[in-house]
């Protein structure tokens, strides 16, 4: 049986894991404070996934920036992929948040919202 | 705007908003935040990254969204905002004096000040590394509203001197947007920030950390060329022959927060020395009456959640203040005078004499073996007296205000009682 040892992700506690594997199957988890932690020792196994904040342009705001986040964890590998995407786009004033600004971005499922509200500037 | 208001919160980050929030839903009936930024949110604004309001929201949040739900919850309850404005000094009679440069100077009364001005970061000059003062020296903060919400890169190749949790995310940022992160350079022998920030922003990435080791020296003249790091020994003294040269156009200085108490300290808040913040009671009242203090200006939270918090027991706090005061705004005040120690009742209300006269008893400071007027005056005029033929602290004086007194009792604020010469 391999194990290995990951820091959870899913709360500020950040539980140290110790993660018992078998044919790439998670068998056990120890060290976890609540169940989030065995789901994440289980998604980090087969396909880790982080969530992204960054920022996208944006026309006629009153900044040059809109922030913008991933609405559910994106594949680790992607990020950088993903980031090329976002520099693609330009957004107009007025943004409202949550507003989607890529759906289903690089066809993960996950959507790229708006962070905050910008006003249009007058 | 207003001259008057219940409550004056100054800041309007996560610890402002909350407590002004929390003063206008326990009755506070104008409140005011005012901020030398544009816009509300403090330092979230700049904070694009998660991990906001998990215990709060029970949701993951980047920065600005935590803080635009407290925006427009502010808004909703009606508390108002007066942004682009800084304060330059508050008084313990709680006037504050706004400058700007939409009006100008302005005074503005509060019965009650909440203190949320956050906190500042440490810079070059309180951490003293030699060398040259070539441009590309920045603290995280600086460098993170540049990226985040001016959208401009400081530099291509970084080193980041602190393991604190600002600057292990700056690492992250500047990597997602292109840049080299040589190096995360820690003093002490241990991380100083999160664990996790360590696995999602330094590890994930491959950004190495050095425990134990510092900024020697800034090579470059005009611009930062390279940093020379030195291991430090446990009395982080520099180890010899240990020092490396690394390559960088850019330091970034993540070495800690420090209350912003510049105000609090000009008005006469005790501060203690330990955190750098006022001293503050279970309400987060200051040494100043009716001087509350909420966020970072206290002490420097963890969590945002925690500052949110505190902030609500501050504006709770301020709220409680103003209504003792207004209620004592029905009340005459009575003011110990020449020689009176004091008196109960301390107040009277303002139309007590309608039911009967009212008697005060008091004693007095020093004794006087002769005939003595114990008079009662609004200030200016005689408004009733007695005459005694001695005082001593020992013995009450007794006085009782005449039925007859009542308008000039229903017109002052204070009723000064003292004790005068006979003669006189
Ligand atoms: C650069 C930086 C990054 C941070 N990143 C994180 C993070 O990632 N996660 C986290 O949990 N915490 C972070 N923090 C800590 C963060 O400060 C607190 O969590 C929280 O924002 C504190 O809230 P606050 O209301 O006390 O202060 P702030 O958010 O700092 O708000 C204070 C406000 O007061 C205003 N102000 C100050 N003086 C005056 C004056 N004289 N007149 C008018 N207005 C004035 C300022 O403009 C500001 O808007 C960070 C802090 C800094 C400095
Ligand atoms: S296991 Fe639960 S408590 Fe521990 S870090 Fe993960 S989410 Fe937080």
């Amino acid at each position: 049986m391999e194990t290995r040892k990951f820091t959870c992700l899913g709360c500020p506690v950040g539980c140290s894991l110790t993660v018992y594997i078998e044919n790439g199957e998670v068998e056990k988890v120890e060290g976890n404070q609540c169940n989030i932690g065995i789901d994440f020792a289980k998604q980090e196994v087969k396909d880790p996934r982080r969530k992204v904040a960054t920022t996208v342009k944006i026309k006629n705001g009153v900044h040059p920036l809109l922030p913008v986040y991933t609405d559910a964890p994106f594949p680790k590998n992607l990020i950088f992929k993903l980031m090329d995407e976002l520099r693609k786009i330009e957004v107009d004033a007025p943004v409202k948040m949550d507003d989607i600004i890529l759906e289903n971005a690089l066809g993960t499922g996950v959507n790229i919202r708006a962070s905050r509200s910008i006003r249009k500037n007058e | 705007m207003k001259e008057r208001y219940d409550v004056v919160v100054i800041g309007a980050g996560p610890g402002g908003l909350a407590a002004a929030i929390s003063a206008k839903k326990e009755g506070a009936e104008s409140v005011l935040i005012i901020d030398r930024d544009k816009e509300p949110g403090g330092i979230l604004n700049q904070c694009i990254h998660n991990g906001f309001g998990v215990e709060i929201f029970k949701e993951d949040l980047p920065g600005p969204a935590y803080a635009e739900r407290f925006i427009n919850e502010a808004e909703s309850v009606g508390v108002e905002f007066l942004l682009d404005s800084m304060v330059l000094d508050i008084t313990p009679s709680k006037k504050v004096y706004v400058t700007s440069k939409w009006f100008g100077f302005k005074e503005i009364e509060a019965t009650s000040i909440i203190l949320a001005m956050g906190a500042r970061e440490r810079t070059r000059a309180q951490i003293r590394i030699p060398g040259f003062r070539p441009v590309g020296v920045y603290t995280a903060g600086t460098a993170q509203r540049f990226v985040n919400i001016e959208g401009f890169m400081p530099g291509k190749r970084f080193v980041i001197l602190g393991s604190g949790d600002i600057g292990m995310i700056m690492a992250r940022r500047l990597t997602l947007e292109g840049a080299k992160v040589e190096r995360v350079l820690e003093i002490m022998p241990h991380l100083t920030g999160l664990t996790r920030n360590y696995v999602q922003c330094l590890q994930d990435f491959n950004i190495p950390l050095q425990l134990s080791h510092t900024v020697n020296r800034i090579l470059g003249k005009n611009r930062v060329e390279a940093i020379e790091s030195v291991q430090v020994d446990e009395h982080f003294n520099p180890i010899k022959g240990t020092e490396e040269i690394i390559p960088a156009d850019t330091l970034l200085l993540s070495v800690g927060l420090i209350p912003e108490n510049e105000l609090s300290k000009k008005v006469g808040v005790k501060i203690d020395p330990l955190i750098q913040g006022p001293f503050v009671d279970e309400e987060m009242q200051t040494s100043v009456p009716g001087i509350f203090a909420a966020g970072n200006v206290v002490h420097i939270f963890d969590l945002v959640d925690w500052v949110t918090d505190a902030g609500i027991t501050a504006g709770k706090g301020a709220a409680r203040y103003v209504k003792v005061v207004k209620e004592k705004g029905d009340f005459v005040k009575l003011v110990p005078g020449n020689n009176i120690h004091h008196i109960v009742p301390q107040y009277i209300k303002r139309d007590a004499l309608i039911n009967g006269p009212v008697k005060l008893m008091m004693r007095v400071v020093k004794p006087i073996e002769e005939k003595v007027w114990v008079e009662v005056s609004d200030g200016q005029n005689l408004i009733t007296r007695k005459l005694e033929r001695y005082v001593r602290p020992a013995e009450m004086v007794t006085l009782t205000i005449p039925q007859k007194a009542y308008d000039d009792v229903r017109k002052t604020k204070e009723l000064i009682v003292s004790v005068e010469r006979f003669g006189g």
